[in-house]
């Protein structure tokens, strides 16, 4: 199976609450989300984020807009007030996961009309 | 009303100053709403108003209402309902008032909408069992007690609903949820109450307000698939239209630049969400997995189905308290091995300081431009010409955090090759203000509407 990112599966966004972070991965097409409710965990997500020193990480899923939502707790290393890094709010954090390395194969997403 | 156009023209303090005029001259609007308040805007409002009991609160709409009472005039039924009263609505109001006066605007009602400032009764509620533990791990705020200098429940929109009931053309709250400023609208114009029968209406109308409050981020701001065409140096601000039913449309004004369709409004449906099935505000626990979305035609989507899951009997409450200070400053290094120069450097600098006699509680280095903004995680595929590097500590004591200020020049001139980039002087020191959330009765809170 060709490596791709995960980029062809899904879009996303990420913001912060409070030293938390949430990443949100939309996936393009219904085979796309069947995809990512199968591989991308709660623990793949996880693992990939280990540098951030998140506590845990949770996935919720939104089936109705093809979403996967998933909490990386206390991985802001402070949040919005006291981080001191330049991404305090994890704006770019769906970006970075957008960027995985994945084994997909599938017709590609269609794009908007 | 049957139906109620509600727009956003300012997601955070900060936003575009000439958004708010453009929606409101062109979005055929009932409302326009004007969020101001992060969640650490507080803490900074709540030091201006200690400093003067005038200030204390988001001055950028002083400036936008004077700008918007042409807009006014020409619309003598489009509203405005905002969050800029922050620490101190009244004199928001009070300087509004002047605004509107000098405008010939003399007829137009404000409301102010408090009771969402915890501070002065902090000692009352914890006497009286309220002990606003933090919200994560339970820690007692007693031991920050001394260092609080804003606490601020979030309310909802029964007041903004009340104030507008009372005839307030202008509705200026302090601290509410920012969905709640969409909700108050349409709960007044759709005569909803916040019972069994209209829950689920309440929460449609939370998924308008979380999807306009943070401005353009619904209308193509931020949308992964943005590219030159869609056009965001012109991207217009979102509007919900609703209906008494709860369903609405999300859209922008014709001819602006921006994008609303189905992946824009379904990022913006998940931004800053923990549990999409449990959204809380102070109105209802809003379910977003019950949201359907579809293109109605181009730059409009409709919105249908979001449904009530309960609601709760506690306010969240932001508190904040002082925390140190910090400071970052910048430089650019270029040339072979940028990176490693730059994180050499940043090693450099703080070693200079240990040497000095400053060590701090937390420093960082960054090298930008080779992977560091989400660091250990996205490396650069290349040897990348030049990067930034970005240095930045925290530290109670104010005097070393000074100290550190000034240890960036140095490195211009007995650091490596390719230094550069030092013409903005030394970056400021700023005081932190770290961020404490908590839970409160409701019963322990009461909003108050004032028409000034």
């Amino acid at each position: 199976m060709p490596n791709v990112p995960l980029s062809e599966i899904a879009h996303g966004r990420s913001g912060d609450k409070g030293n938390h972070a949430n990443v949100a991965v939309v996936a393009y097409t219904d085979e796309g989300f069947a995809w990512l409710r199968k591989h991308l965990t709660a623990e793949v997500v996880a693992a990939y984020f280990a540098p951030l020193g998140a506590t845990r990480v949770e996935r919720f899923e939104a089936a109705n807009v093809r979403g996967l939502n998933f909490m990386l707790y206390d991985a802001l290393a402070g949040g919005a007030s006291r981080s001191l890094r330049t991404d305090t709010q994890g704006k770019t954090l769906a970006l970075a996961l957008l960027r995985m390395v994945v084994e997909w194969e599938a017709t590609p997403p269609q794009p908007l009309p | 009303m049957n139906r109620v156009r509600i727009g956003n023209g300012c997601g955070f303090w900060g936003d575009n100053l000439d958004a708010p005029l453009r929606l409101a001259s062109d979005g055929q609007l009932d409302y326009l709403t004007l969020e101001y308040l992060a969640e650490l805007t507080m803490s900074i409002l709540a030091v201006q108003k200690a400093k003067d009991a005038s200030a204390g609160f988001a001055t950028d709409f002083i400036d936008v209402l004077t700008r918007l009472t042409p807009t006014l005039k020409a619309q003598p039924r489009l509203k405005i309902v905002t969050n800029a009263g922050g620490m101190n609505p009244k004199a928001c109001a009070i300087q509004a008032k002047r605004v509107l006066a000098a405008a010939g605007l003399l007829e137009k009602k404000v409301a102010v909408v408090g009771g969402d400032d915890l501070l002065p009764r902090l000692d009352e509620l914890f006497a009286s069992g309220h002990q606003l533990n933090h919200l994560d791990n339970g820690s007692s705020l007693s031991a920050i007690r001394d260092k609080v200098v804003s606490a601020n429940a979030y309310l909802g929109a029964k007041p903004i609903a009340d104030a507008l009931e009372r005839g307030a053309d202008i509705v200026i709250t302090g601290r509410v949820a920012d969905a709640s400023l969409t909700v108050g609208p349409a709960v007044h114009e759709f005569g909803w109450n916040f019972d069994a029968a209209h829950l689920d209406r309440i929460a449609a109308s939370t998924v308008a307000g979380h999807l306009i409050e943070c401005g353009a981020q619904a209308t193509g701001g931020l949308w992964i698939n943005a590219d030159e065409s869609t056009h965001l140096e012109n991207v217009g601000y979102p509007i919900a239209e609703m209906l008494a039913d709860g369903t609405f449309t999300i859209s922008k004004p014709d001819g602006t630049g921006g994008a609303v369709n189905i992946e824009t409004v379904a990022e913006q449906l998940l931004y800053e969400v923990a549990d999409p099935a449990r959204y809380f505000t102070p109105d209802v626990t809003a379910d977003f997995t019950t949201v359907k979305l579809s293109q109605l035609k181009p730059d409009v989507v409709s919105v249908t189905g979001g449904t009530a899951n309960g609601i709760t009997d506690t306010y969240k409450v932001s508190v904040a308290y002082r925390d140190g200070f910090m400071s970052a400053g910048t430089l650019v290094i270029a040339g072979p091995n940028a990176a490693t120069k730059a994180h050499r450097s940043g090693a450099i600098l703080l070693e200079k300081l240990k040497q000095a006699g400053f060590t701090y509680a937390e420093s960082r280095v960054e090298a930008l431009g080779a992977g560091d903004c989400v660091p250990g995680i996205v490396t650069a595929t290349f040897n990348p010409p030049e990067v930034v590097l970005r240095v930045a500590v925290r530290d109670p004591r104010k005097a070393a955090v000074e100290r550190f200020t000034k240890e960036f020049a140095p490195l211009v001139t007995s650091g490596f090759p390719g230094t550069t980039g030092y013409t903005v002087g030394r970056p400021p020191v700023r005081e932190v203000f770290a961020y404490w959330p908590a839970l409160i009765a409701k019963s322990a809170v009461v909003p108050i509407v004032e028409v000034v």
